[in-house]
């Protein structure tokens, strides 16, 4: 459980503008897909919950979507999961799915890229 | 289908106030027909078949108890050889049946706006036959027997007939004609006649905001051209610059002006991945959140953040910086070609 008002929170994370994205107080879930060679592509999910073992769920992924991907530390975005191919929707289903996932609220989960 | 299953779960909140025209309202607004004419014809035809076939074969049957399915089947393919003689009017009224979709409930965007005037006009036809039929039940249950081609063509014209031509005063519209009409045949009379009489209102105000649709190309094997990116941002009276920004961001990818004003982009996108993107865009950044209008100034306020102010309610908002986030390196020797 975690106290709102406790959190360690710099207001002015925000001020770089173009830099990106804020450093701890991302709780906004980005899913985005990048172009590879040919018809491939690499989804990214970043911004995970902490409470979440992004290795255990990378294990499912891999397992469930039957495509390899790893696990990145990014100084900014913190722990990212990388996927092979464009696995947005289901990643996506994932994460709001309340009975087999995460249960997380859409709204907190941007699904970027055409 | 990476789209289509984007699509669905992407454009329901963001089904708003954005329209891509590919259809003849472009060639209103801007005049500049050429591109989208060629696109807009074949969809043009398709839509007008579908709604056409099913329910007269539909109220075929209805009404033709004594005619088996296989009859009804038969009758309907028939119907596309006939359909060239009515594609003319049927254009025209559809047409002001989807402005008048997209009027009453701007909120839709092109598709879901046509989805709905297909439905009327759907069920416009239905009502029209089966009103056909009560006038002339016994000649068209004679002929049905008969089960021939010409029924088909012929059950349409006189379909034809009675719904008339509002303009010249025939079919439901002669003056002294004494029938109900159906209240859909009316509000597609009122939006034509708006249309014809008074076009500022039935154009300006409530309609879906509606921008060209992004013209891509193919540069090479592994790279986009975004034509026309400088109309598209004018319309929007927003910089290029900003344009560009959100879509590399959002594309996850790069790239260049080149020498016409054109956007080159790294990476293999169709148009309409483009157009997803540029939705997404107009309902971030250019859409008044008040009252939904596009009619909006982007400009750096006093601190670093972006305000869009509304020039029809004058409602203020902040917007949010557009990021990056991050970006996978793929490929170590990618990286260092750059």
């Amino acid at each position: 459980m975690s106290i709102e008002n406790l959190k360690s929170f710099d207001p002015f994370a925000e001020a770089d503008d173009d830099t990106g994205d804020i450093k701890k107080v991302e709780n906004h879930i980005h899913i985005r897909i990048q172009q590879r060679n040919g018809r491939k592509s690499l989804t990214t999910v970043t911004g995970l919950p902490a409470k979440f073992d992004p290795g255990k769920i990378l294990t499912f992924f891999r397992k469930e979507f039957a495509c390899n991907g790893n696990k990145v530390n990014d100084e900014k975005a913190g722990e990212v999961i990388q996927l092979q191919g464009d696995q947005r929707k289901k990643v996506m289903d994932f994460l709001v799915d309340k009975k087999n996932g995460l249960g997380l609220n859409p709204d907190n989960i941007t699904v970027h890229g055409a | 289908m990476d789209n289509e299953v984007l699509d669905q779960l992407e454009r329901k909140p963001s089904r708003k106030s954005v329209a891509f025209t590919d259809e003849q309202l472009v060639v209103e607004t801007d005049g500049s027909i050429t591109i989208m004419s060629a696109v807009e014809e074949p969809k043009e035809t398709a839509q007008s078949h579908t709604p056409r076939t099913p329910p007269l074969s539909a109220a075929l049957e209805a009404f033709a108890d004594t005619s088996s399915q296989a009859a009804a089947d038969e009758l309907a393919p028939p119907e596309d050889g006939g359909l060239d003689l009515s594609l003319l009017k049927k254009k025209k009224k559809k047409k002001t049946k989807v402005e008048g979709e997209a009027d009453a409930d701007a909120e839709d965007g092109a598709a879901p706006a046509e989805d709905g005037g297909l439905d009327l006009t759907m069920k416009k036809k239905k009502k029209k036959v089966k009103k056909a039929e009560g006038a002339e039940e016994d000649e068209f249950t004679a002929k049905l027997k008969q089960l021939e081609v010409k029924d088909a063509e012929e059950a349409e014209e006189a379909a034809q007939e009675d719904e008339g031509d509002m303009e010249t005063g025939t079919g439901v519209w002669t003056h002294d004609e004494s029938k109900t009409i159906p209240y859909t045949m009316l509000l597609s009379r009122f939006f034509t006649v708006l249309s014809q009489k008074n076009p500022d209102h039935s154009l300006s105000g409530t309609k879906s905001y509606k921008i060209p649709p992004p013209q891509c190309m193919r540069e090479g094997n592994r790279k986009t051209v975004f034509a026309n990116i400088a109309d598209i941002s004018k319309r929007m009276k927003r910089t290029e610059e900003h344009l560009t920004a959100y879509l590399f961001a959002e594309l996850g990818t790069n790239g260049s002006v080149d020498g016409n004003r054109r956007l080159v982009i790294k990476g293999r996108f169709q148009q309409k991945q483009i157009e997803n993107v540029v939705r997404k865009y107009i309902i971030e950044y250019v859409t008044c959140k008040t009252c939904r209008s596009p009619d909006t100034e982007l400009n750096k306020g006093e601190n670093r953040l972006y305000f869009i102010t509304c020039n029809n309610c004058g409602s203020r908002r902040s917007v949010t910086a557009i990021k990056t986030g991050f970006s996978a390196q793929i490929g170590k020797r990618k990286k260092m070609q750059g």
